[in-house]
């Protein structure tokens, strides 16, 4: 798996756009609740966390399946085949994240599948909170930002 | 059904039933939704002539087709009822995540008729929906019970509620959804507590289905890379918040102050939006489905004014601000929490102390009678005021009934800077003509500013009329659908046309979607016609017709308001009385 979905909580808006793209594209009506992706909303701490599917290299989902429904696309992403599928619903029971759900309205099972290598997320949401980016770039990010602070902290010593 | 949801909750207060209706699709296609079918379903139901605190009077929460979809800022709904402050129609919009909820629970709207005996709370939980007890919540700030209804309904569960000011009756108490967001405007949480209603609580797990697709798709993609190519929308809004606007309209010599006194703030920079991004963000926070995220959480540490919340947003930076000519941007924010806090609209409660203020410099109304010395520019004693209104008490039960009645109380109620009766928000119509023409028409009392208002020429009188009664329709339009009125700044009438079209599968020319607009503002006049309003009431306060701007670029202006009135009435079809042609109301179809 080469790219990732990465999330950076402290852009988040909580508009929910990734939530109702998400559920357009998965089951073709808007349904926040039918989203494979979901906007936890903290109030007391101004946060907002964008949470989904990190397609586990040892998926707990594709390891209880009954019938194999699940495999590993070309993107690195998890996915479920509908045709394969009996709605046992023992992965949403077995994710330990939370991030397989079972559709009431479709009676099937709403996963991240990342759009096919183009997660509609990412690209909707306006503010770069939910990315879909290489991991190698996911973390240097993170360590830049490290790295930023220790070039002020020089910066103010050499004034 | 498409964009709609197809049905409405009507609950008797009285006697506590409960029912669900389809909605009129007729009235629908005419009227959109949102505020046109609010007004619309409204009139069809209740006399104009109505006492707004009877139980006759009924309280409309409607969404729009658009309201939690993929649109550009479609999370608002309105709340329709006959304004108590006004006695004219009042209609407020409000955004946050209250009427997508509404909708994904399987209704566009909720009507709610009589009055009940005791305090209870509608709980909405798809088909599931109860009147509840709620005693225990009467008296309540709007974060505590939004907390409290959360605790026994769902955490996941959009609450809207009134707080200690709508169940006092201030004649300019909010509605709140989502604790910070308000329709604030015209006394609507008054209505609601009179009606013994404290609270809406609403979870949908249901689906809002779109006709077109992948158009609907396309024309949202569209909108939304509008909003991010412009500067305002994308940078100006999202960095700074609507509070951008205090410099810009302080450079223009438009940011009225000290009761409209003067048209500069001198010290406005330090109650900008620049100096609140700077000191006080935390971070910003969108309404459902916007891509702006104008919304500010902010907080004020270590003072005497501590608090954390949302806002200010640039009206009640204002009102509280440069109005009453106070420059500590923390009791500004503080007044401003305490209008979320308890439920009161801050343009309103700035505009009522700017106006006692005056009276007070003036010497027409005494410490004796506000029980305080009240100068301009006082923080503490606007803060304790803005408390005591909230409760009714002392003189706050005089400003409770906002400026024009408290200043006629003390006999000078040409001193309320209000347009029937409504307290006028931070735009000067001396600097800006067209502003002024918007004020003195608007059905509501009320303002909505805009980029045709903001951008065009703001000292030239000519040629406003056709400009404002085009834009005004277009508030309409962008009111009804579900979508938040800030877009304006980035798209227009093609846009918001293509995503009703593709959304509902009507098939219309964008100039037939305007014209909804033009029939929804034409059927919000006869309202405000048969209940007795007239030519005289389109008017401005006399300090706007009369005393010249002292310094600045609209130096020696007053609004020609008298010039741009007959030209508006006649580019809007209606006669020289500004009563709507019968050959108008037949082009509208209005019965």
């Amino acid at each position: 798996m080469n790219k990732i979905l990465a999330i950076s909580p402290e852009k988040c808006l909580n508009c929910r756009s990734c939530e109702l793209v998400c559920s357009f594209f998965k089951i073709g009506e808007f349904n926040p609740k039918e989203a494979a992706v979901n906007v936890l909303f903290y109030e007391e701490a101004a946060i907002s966390v964008p949470v989904m599917c990190v397609h586990c290299e040892d998926a707990a989902c594709m390891n209880v399946c009954p019938v194999g429904a699940f495999s590993r696309d070309k993107n690195g992403a998890v996915i479920s085949d509908p045709k394969k599928c009996i709605g046992c619903k023992l992965c949403v029971n077995a994710c330990p994240m939370g991030n397989v759900s079972f559709s009431p309205i479709k009676k099937k099972i709403i996963k991240c599948n990342l759009c096919s290598g183009n997660p509609k997320c990412a690209k909707i949401c306006p503010t770069g909170a939910i990315q879909y980016v290489d991991i190698s770039t996911a973390n240097m990010n993170k360590k830049r930002e490290i790295a930023s602070k220790f070039k002020e902290l020089f910066s103010e010593v050499n004034k | 059904m498409y964009g709609w949801v197809g049905q409405i909750i009507r609950v008797n207060l009285t006697d506590e039933t409960i029912k669900i209706e389809p909605l009129n699709m007729q009235d629908a296609k005419l009227y959109i939704g949102g505020r046109g079918l609010g007004v619309k379903l409204y009139m069809n139901e209740v006399d104009p002539k109505v006492d707004a605190f009877s139980p006759e009077n009924k309280l409309i929460f409607m969404t729009g087709p658009l309201t939690g979809t993929l649109a550009a800022s479609a999370g608002k709904y309105e709340i329709i009822t006959k304004s108590p402050l006004t006695g004219a129609i009042g209609t407020c919009s409000s955004g946050g995540h209250f009427g997508p909820e509404l909708k994904f629970a399987g209704y566009d709207g909720i009507i709610l008729e009589g009055s009940a005996k005791k305090p209870l709370y509608l709980s909405i939980h798809d088909d599931h929906i109860e009147l509840k007890d709620a005693s225990h919540l009467w008296g309540k700030s709007v974060p505590k019970t939004t907390d409290e209804l959360a605790k026994e309904t769902d955490e996941d569960t959009k609450i809207a509620c009134i707080g200690p000011a709508g169940e006092k009756l201030v004649l300019f108490a909010t509605i709140m959804n989502d604790k910070s967001k308000a329709a604030g405007r015209s006394g609507l949480g008054a209505v609601m507590g009179v009606k013994n209603l404290k609270a809406i609580a609403v979870k949908g797990t249901k689906s809002i289905q779109v006709a077109k697709s992948k158009k609907f798709m396309d024309s949202c993609t569209d909108a939304r890379n509008k909003l991010k190519e412009n500067s305002f929308t994308d940078d100006g809004l999202p960095k700074y918040g609507t509070q951008v606007l205090v410099n810009i309209l302080n450079k223009a010599g438009a940011n009225p102050t000290r009761n409209f006194k003067e048209s500069i703030f001198d010290k406005a920079d330090d109650i900008s939006g620049e100096t609140l991004t700077k000191k006080y963000l935390v971070r910003n926070r969108s309404c459902f489905s916007c891509p702006i995220g104008c919304g500010r959480v902010t907080k004020i540490a270590k003072s005497s004014f501590a608090n954390f919340g949302e806002g200010p947003e640039y009206e009640a930076g204002w009102a509280f601000g440069s109005n009453c000519g106070i420059n500590n941007l923390e009791a500004v924010c503080e007044a401003n929490f305490i209008c979320n806090e308890l439920g009161m609209d801050p343009i309103s409660m700035g505009g009522s102390l700017a106006c006692a203020m005056e009276l007070f410099e003036k010497g027409y109304a005494t410490k004796e009678d506000i029980g305080m010395d009240l100068p301009f520019g006082d923080a503490d004693a606007t803060i304790k005021l803005t408390r005591m209104t909230a409760y009714r008490e002392g003189f706050g039960d005089k400003l409770a009934l906002g400026s024009y009645r408290m200043a006629e109380s003390f006999g000078h109620s040409e001193l309320s800077m209000s347009v029937k009766k409504q307290e006028m928000s931070g735009y000067d119509g001396r600097a800006m003509q067209g502003m002024g023409l918007e004020y003195a028409t608007s059905n509501r009392g009320d303002y909505m500013t805009s980029p045709a208002i903001l951008g065009m020429d703001p000292q030239v009188a000519e040629g406003k009329a056709e400009a404002i009664k085009r834009f005004q329709d277009l508030t309409a339009l962008v009111d009804s659908v579900g979508m938040c009125l800030l877009t304006t700044f980035a798209i227009g009438l093609s846009e918001i046309a293509e995503m009703f079209r593709t959304c509902t599968g009507i098939d219309c020319t964008d100039e037939e979607v305007l014209r909804i607009g033009e029939r929804i503002w034409n059927l919000e006049k006869i309202f405000n016609l048969e209940n007795g309003f007239t030519k005289k009431d389109d008017t401005l306060p006399l300090r706007l017709l009369n005393e010249t701007v002292s310094e600045g670029p609209a130096k020696g202006n007053v609004n020609e308001l008298c010039k741009m009135i007959p030209e508006y009435y006649s580019v809007r079809g209606w006669d020289a009385e500004g009563l709507p042609t019968e050959a108008k109301k037949k082009e509208l179809s209005i019965e």
